[in-house]
């Protein structure tokens, strides 16, 4: 698998979706400045978390207007497999690769913690490793992570399996999430399963020496299905 | 020519922002507070001299960026 991380100004988790990647594909990804107006061929593209432009006029707003984003939106309107992490999910959502909105938390602090995760929908790209139901821990760390839509389309992300991963307690039931989604919704894909945004950061838990591994199940897994 | 552009949150989305902000004048004594949306204000300075083209623009403006539909709506006055 060959892989491409986005770089913001601003972006600050770029660097650990990197080494994610190598260590799930033993391969570096190639890392692109937002004001590139092509990618190279790649089977992964990934928009990663931090404050691309210090959130101005909305997180993620100003970024989706970057010229790379052109190429990002026709790679990923041809099959592409793209993984927005925090920022790269309010990316994707203002860039209308995915539906909805990302809104300030509705607690209104900024979220730094582990949080419970039930895998919805595990027969995605992303999700390959996961089994249905499973309960994961990854951590979020967002100001803006209160993922809302219509209740026609939360229907919809529901009825259609779009949605991956969902905030739970310790033993999967829905509840507890850090910012006020809609319906627990931590994740969803798009109508093709090929784009998946998601708030939790699985590159932070993608190594046992930094506290856990539930996130490499997602790098490794891709690795496989897009070797 | 002058836009002058108010972004606020539809009127089904929950403002949480606003509600702190009603709870910290009813802390500072305010009464009668029923709520409080809080947005977001712009103005913007058009070389265009023609207030329909300008109303325009200013709206394509809006809908490519200042605003996110899915969420929030706006309002434009344009003046000289």
């Amino acid at each position: 698998m060959t892989a491409a991380v986005i770089v913001f100004p601003g972006s600050n988790c770029d660097r650990d979706a990197a080494v994610a990647i190598e260590h799930a594909t033993g391969t570096a990804p190639t890392m692109v400045w937002h004001r590139e107006t092509a990618l190279p061929e790649v089977d992964l593209i990934v928009l990663p978390g931090g404050f691309s432009y210090g959130d101005y006029l909305r997180a993620g707003a100003l970024a989706a207007q970057s010229p790379i984003m052109n190429d990002i939106v026709a790679r990923a309107k041809s099959g592409i497999a793209v993984l927005g992490i925090c920022n790269g999910f309010q990316i994707l959502t203002e860039s209308g690769l995915l539906p909805g909105a990302i809104l300030r938390n509705a607690g209104l602090n900024f979220v730094c913690r582990d949080v419970a995760l039930r895998v919805e929908n595990n027969l995605s790209k992303f999700t390959d490793r996961y089994d249905l139901n499973e309960v994961v821990h990854i951590p979020v760390a967002h100001h803006d992570g209160n993922f809302q839509a219509s209740p026609e389309t939360l229907d919809r992300l529901e009825g259609e399996g779009m949605v991956a991963f969902r905030y739970c307690d310790d033993d999967g039931e829905p509840g507890g999430s850090p910012n006020g989604a809609a319906r627990n919704i931590a994740g969803i894909l798009n109508d093709a399963g090929n784009v998946l945004g998601m708030m939790p950061h699985p590159e932070r838990v993608a190594d046992a020496r930094l506290g856990g591994t539930d996130g490499a199940k997602m790098f490794d897994g891709l690795a496989t299905v897009l070797a | 020519m002058k836009a002058r552009i108010h972004i606020t949150l539809k009127s089904g989305v929950l403002d949480p922002q606003g509600k702190a902000i009603a709870n910290a004048l009813g802390n500072l004594g305010f009464q009668g507070v029923d709520g409080v949306r809080q947005g977001k204000y712009l103005e913007i300075d058009l070389a265009e001299t023609d207030p329909g083209k300008a109303r325009a623009n200013v709206n394509a403006m809006c809908e490519g960026l200042l605003a996110n539909m899915v969420i929030e709506e706006y309002a434009v006055e344009v003046s000289e």
